[in-house]
């Protein structure tokens, strides 16, 4: 085990699976200059030909990477920051999540899309969208969202030996986190979720960096006597809609917290799961801690209040457990 | 040349061309009858453009359409069978009943997809490209195009993508006059596509796309530049569609001025039947391939008709590697 920071972890993931596998390579805007540090050393260990600066020009790169990965490499694209898929809507959508099916098989594309969510540090509405969730309803794309460095490695490591095309989510907020990573192989298959705190009053579901605000307000409840099991389901598609099952039916209260805005969030799929299926064993209504449905202001005055934090999450859940209801006899 | 023999590549040309016209013939009637669910999109007019384009490629080399799709898979060489499986949404069709018209691409072909957002073939053409160099593999890969596409930011981040990184890609501009039903001069600004090459430093060129010979020699020039490391080409066609954007849609979309006669006149199989005619083939020969092409046109349809339609859960197929969940609720209903 070592300890390694978020970043750290991603730097690793990528320079183990590019040593692993020579059809892996790194392209995206400014990765040569390692603006974050996820690329230190790779020009000089792997060359400039798998190490390539693209143009500013998303919806041209993202897709080329579609078109590298159909005919055998495995690209891992460096988006930088979340909301520049927006331009590359188009390969994304269009071309990556959708050919392999309209030509019925015949097209795969192993490619990893990673961007960060840079939202938090005042860089207004354009630079701090956390759009998993517009992604979750495009069938095709795998997501994740982990909230540690260990989960952070071994989820991109199984995301660059996927087959299927996979959109890397990194919450800036979890960067300089550290964490134990073990070493050597450490792979976390896609769509295993993870119990990051057993307790058996309320489940808080967390969403990307929202779990490591769920796990602060699990301890702060723990003070008040109610117990928190938090669930990181760490890859969005597929969902471990089982593990978040399980865990409702042991608390029978649920709240989910996600950065993203609240209408059609994680939050809300989340939900809609555990009232479909697990209504029975609901003793209280399923809440949603997010971002409001409101853009993101410059000012951090009034910035920070807008996402999920310790507080409101310790009112919601004062507000299921303090909702129990006498169990019909 | 005076081999008429089956491998002689003029008569290939003529056969593939042939192979397009009465394939869409064959389509467009049956869609008619209702045979063919969706919308038609045919390639009539422009066989020259595909066949002339294909035949300067290897088996091996790559190629992204469009939704026009039906011309640039036979052009490259691939079966009539699943290809007319797939416009009846059978599941022997090449894209297993996924597809259908605006998706015949056949992948043994070396085909990366035909796809019908206006556009989207330039970043991909770019990447297959890239996967080819950084693979050692010495193929390239071409993008066919329209002219409404030449207006997409996707064509140009694809081709300035390529000359920046001096890809093996050829970027074919088919220019058939019209975008759904907006004439080119309405839509594009400049003279020629081909122009915009000058912007990114890579050589433009234009080419009489009734002529199958020109166009083949426009693009080998292209295919051997890039093969030889030196960058992408953009090629535009001039050429003509003679169908409406899509057929059988009730009503003509399509403006059609007096040079549309004109372009009539200068049909692409008409004009190579004439040269091949004055270069010694016989019109027997030529009618023989006729009758030939009209065959596998007519046993690609009994083939078709024979074949299975796909099962409800194949549509939760091929969204992954793996089948996703398909829900009771809808499973019950199907």
């Amino acid at each position: 085990m070592a300890r390694i920071t978020f970043l750290e972890a991603i730097m690793q993931a990528q320079q183990e699976e590019m040593q692993r596998d020579d059809k892996v390579f790194i392209m995206g805007e400014d990765v040569r200059c390692n603006v974050f540090g996820t690329t230190t050393g790779f020009v000089d260990a792997f060359g400039a030909e798998r190490v390539r600066d693209t143009p500013i020009s998303e919806n041209g790169f993202i897709g080329a990477a579609g078109g590298a990965a159909m005919v055998g490499m495995r690209p891992i694209v460096d988006a930088t920051i979340s909301s520049f898929l927006f331009p590359a809507m188009d390969q994304i959508c269009s071309i990556i999540a959708k050919s392999r099916y309209i030509y019925g098989g015949q097209a795969k594309l192993p490619l990893v899309i990673r961007s960060c969510l840079f939202y938090g540090n005042s860089n207004a509405a354009q630079h701090s969208d956390r759009p998993y969730s517009m992604f979750m309803n495009m069938p095709g794309l795998k997501i994740i969202a982990p909230s540690c460095a260990s989960d952070m490695k071994g989820l991109l490591k199984a995301a660059v030996r996927s087959d299927d095309p996979v959109l890397s989510f990194e919450d800036s907020t979890c960067w300089m986190a550290k964490d134990e990573v073990p070493e050597g192989e450490h792979i976390i298959p896609l769509g295993k979720g993870d119990i990051k705190r057993e307790g058996s009053d309320v489940t808080i579901i967390g969403v990307a960096g929202g779990v490591n605000v769920a796990l602060k307000a699990a301890k702060a409840l723990e003070q008040e006597g109610i117990s928190a099991e938090v669930i990181d389901p760490r890859t969005l598609v597929p969902l471990d809609r089982e593990l978040i099952l399980q865990s409702v039916r042991k608390t029978g209260r649920a709240i989910c917290v996600d950065p993203a805005h609240m209408t059609c969030s994680a939050a809300s799929e989340i939900s809609a799961t555990i009232v479909e299926n697990a209504f029975d064993a609901l003793r209280a209504p399923v809440l949603r801690v997010t971002t409001p449905d409101t853009h993101l202001p410059f000012s951090p005055h009034i910035e920070k209040p807008l996402y999920p934090s310790v507080e409101r999450i310790v009112d919601a859940a004062r507000k299921v457990v303090g909702t129990k209801q006498t169990q019909p006899a | 040349m005076t081999t008429t023999g089956e491998n002689d590549p003029r008569l290939e040309k003529y056969r593939r061309m042939q192979r397009i016209r009465q394939f869409e013939a064959k389509a467009e009637k049956i869609h008619a009858d209702g045979e063919i669910p969706g919308a038609l999109h045919t390639y009539a007019g422009m066989e020259a453009s595909g066949v002339g384009a294909c035949m300067a490629l290897r088996d091996d080399d790559y190629m992204v359409g469009n939704h026009r799709s039906h011309g640039h898979p036979i052009a490259k060489g691939a079966k009539l069978r699943p290809l007319m499986a797939e416009l009846l949404g059978k599941k022997t069709g090449v894209c297993s009943g996924k597809g259908g018209s605006m998706h015949l691409s056949d992948f043994s072909m070396g085909s990366l997809g035909e796809t019908s957002i206006v556009g989207s073939g330039g970043p991909v053409t770019a990447g297959a490209a890239l996967g080819a160099k950084l693979q050692g593999l010495d193929r390239v890969a071409l993008c066919f195009f329209g002219d409404g596409a030449s207006s997409e930011g996707a064509i140009h981040e694809g081709m300035n993508l390529a000359a920046v990184w001096s890809l093996p890609a050829i970027f074919v501009c088919e220019n058939n006059r019209f975008g759904m039903s907006t004439p080119t001069s309405d839509a594009v600004a400049g003279e020629n596509v081909a122009d915009r090459a000058h912007g990114y430093g890579i050589p433009g060129v234009i080419v009489d796309g009734q002529d199958v010979d020109a166009v083949e020699a426009a693009v080998r020039e292209a295919v051997d530049r890039a093969r030889a490391g030196k960058g992408p080409t953009l090629i535009e066609t001039k050429t003509y569609r003679y169908g409406d954007h899509a057929v059988n849609m009730g009503r003509e979309l399509t403006p059609r001025g007096p040079e549309h006669d004109d372009w009539v006149k200068r049909d692409p199989i008409t004009i190579y039947r004439q040269r091949l005619i004055e270069a010694g083939v016989t019109e027997a020969d030529l009618d023989a391939i006729d009758k030939t092409i009209a065959d596998e046109v007519a046993d690609a349809l009994q083939f078709a008709r024979d074949s299975e339609y796909p099962v409800f859960e194949e549509a939760f197929d091929d969204v992954f590697v793996d089948r996703v969940p398909i829900p009771a609720e809808v499973q019950a209903h199907a």
